[in-house]
């Protein structure tokens, strides 16, 4: 025993050194799985004041560029509205609202990890809820994984975890689009049936057949594509509709019928 | 008490810098200068091993709670704790340092100090990275990562050692 106690002092430093490299890596490991970050990420209320302190001072810089995409989106929103159509249409249907969006600004945001995250100052008193879809003015941006009361944390489209399936409008086809770590504009499309002829810049939208992005949000364009006639599948290389740069404002996705939806899956499983 | 005041300040503004300006740089997309690790560079020489560690640790960790890399950067500021006492002894020798005095720049001239912070950060950059890969597979690739963000984090460290260093004349 005094023998174990004068090694254990000897190499004092060296254990404190172990000790706390065991605790380090426990804690990335932990958080860095999916499953792990929805659990485990505790957004900070503290961190996030701070953050978005910060941010409210670095957003002056890019305000030029920000109206600039918000006029366009208005733009866009305009040529929707009833009155920009010269004949209304009198036997239109209301349907039920079926999503509702809740802006929110980005008080963090990473690009250059491995693993993506960004913060918005929204939370659960705005009503927030995890695994909601955040679209960007361009297209869509993340999924919400952790909740606090003013901010969330948001899984970035640039992120190994987070694999979308999307349809290619030209064809219709479904075909999976995920991050490959290397460059925050593009992303990797894979299962591209190889019979398929694609050009650059084919869009690339979202299904709708999950709760968390609405049909037909943009995703991306094709940027590269070679044919694979040999194989059953070919690959390609995508440029992200969201340009998570100069990204600020974002929506949350509210997909209202979601609990609807999922009590029926469950039934139905039952 | 002027000094830990000064120390305070200097530990302040790096990491609310680090978070809020160097995080943001990328250089051809993965470069990011990691200049908080002066705070850890800069302890005194004569500080013992262990408390040197904690001081590491606790950077590191105050610096992931910001960026939510829970863990990486504590484990990558301990491992540069962890051997800062080792590069000293490897360039330096111990009997020439005075009590209570920091690594700096006039003292160990121009090689001296590129060698101790070019080793430190190294090792600081090679655990980061790959814990941020989380694999061995792209080990190389890793590792090529590693060396020229620390020529990019050193860089930094010595313009703030220059600029920090004139104050003090």
């Amino acid at each position: 025993m005094h023998n174990l106690l004068l090694f254990l002092g000897k190499y004092r430093s060296f254990f404190v050194f172990l000790f706390l490299e065991a605790v380090s890596v426990g804690l990335v490991a932990t958080s860095y799985s999916y499953q792990g970050s929805l659990v485990v990420n505790t957004v900070n209320d503290f961190t996030g004041g701070i953050l978005e302190t910060l941010s409210n001072v670095s957003g002056y810089f890019a305000l030029k560029k920000e109206n600039e995409l918000l006029v366009e989106e208005n733009a866009t929103l305009r040529s929707n509205c009833p009155e920009a159509f010269l004949i209304t249409d009198t036997n239109t249907v209301y349907v039920d609202t079926l999503y509702r969006f809740i802006p929110a600004h980005v008080v963090y945001l990473t690009l250059n990890k491995s693993s993506n995250y960004f913060m918005i100052n929204k939370g659960k008193r705005h009503g927030i809820k995890k695994e909601s879809g955040v679209i960007s003015t361009t297209g869509i941006a993340g999924i919400v994984i952790g909740v606090s009361d003013n901010y969330a944390l948001v899984l970035s489209l640039l992120n190994p975890h987070f694999a979308v399936s999307a349809r290619l409008k030209k064809y219709g086809t479904l075909v999976s689009v995920l991050w490959d770590g290397e460059d925050y504009r593009y992303g990797k499309m894979i299962d591209i049936p190889s019979h398929l002829e694609l050009s650059v810049g084919d869009t690339l939208v979202t299904t709708g057949y999950s709760t968390v992005f609405p049909e037909g949000m943009l995703v991306g364009f094709v940027e590269e594509y070679q044919p694979a006639p040999e194989k059953e599948f070919a690959e390609g290389k995508i440029r992200f509709a969201t340009d998570f740069k100069t990204l600020q404002d974002v929506y949350v996705v509210d997909h209202l019928k979601k609990a609807e939806m999922e009590k029926l899956m469950e039934e139905a499983n039952d | 008490m002027i000094n830990s005041l000064k120390n305070t300040l200097l530990f302040v503004t790096l990491i609310i810098l680090q978070v809020w300006v160097f995080n943001n740089i990328s250089l051809w997309g993965f470069m990011t200068p990691y200049l908080f690790l002066y705070i850890v560079l800069k302890v005194r020489v004569d500080i013992g091993h262990t408390t040197l560690l904690f001081i590491g640790f606790f950077t590191g960790l105050i610096l992931d709670i910001f960026q939510n890399t829970l863990g990486m950067q504590a484990a990558a500021t301990t491992a540069l704790a962890f051997v800062r006492p080792y590069t000293l002894n490897l360039f330096f020798k111990t009997s020439d340092f005075q009590p209570k005095e920091r690594p700096s720049l006039n003292r160990f001239k121009f090689g001296g100090f590129l060698k101790y912070v070019v080793v430190a950060v190294f090792v600081h950059h090679t655990v980061l990275f790959f814990l941020e890969a989380f694999t061995f597979h792209h080990f190389f690739q890793t590792l090529e990562k590693a060396f020229f963000n620390t020529l990019f984090t050193s860089s930094g460290i010595f313009v703030i050692e220059m600029l920090t260093q004139k104050k003090e004349k």
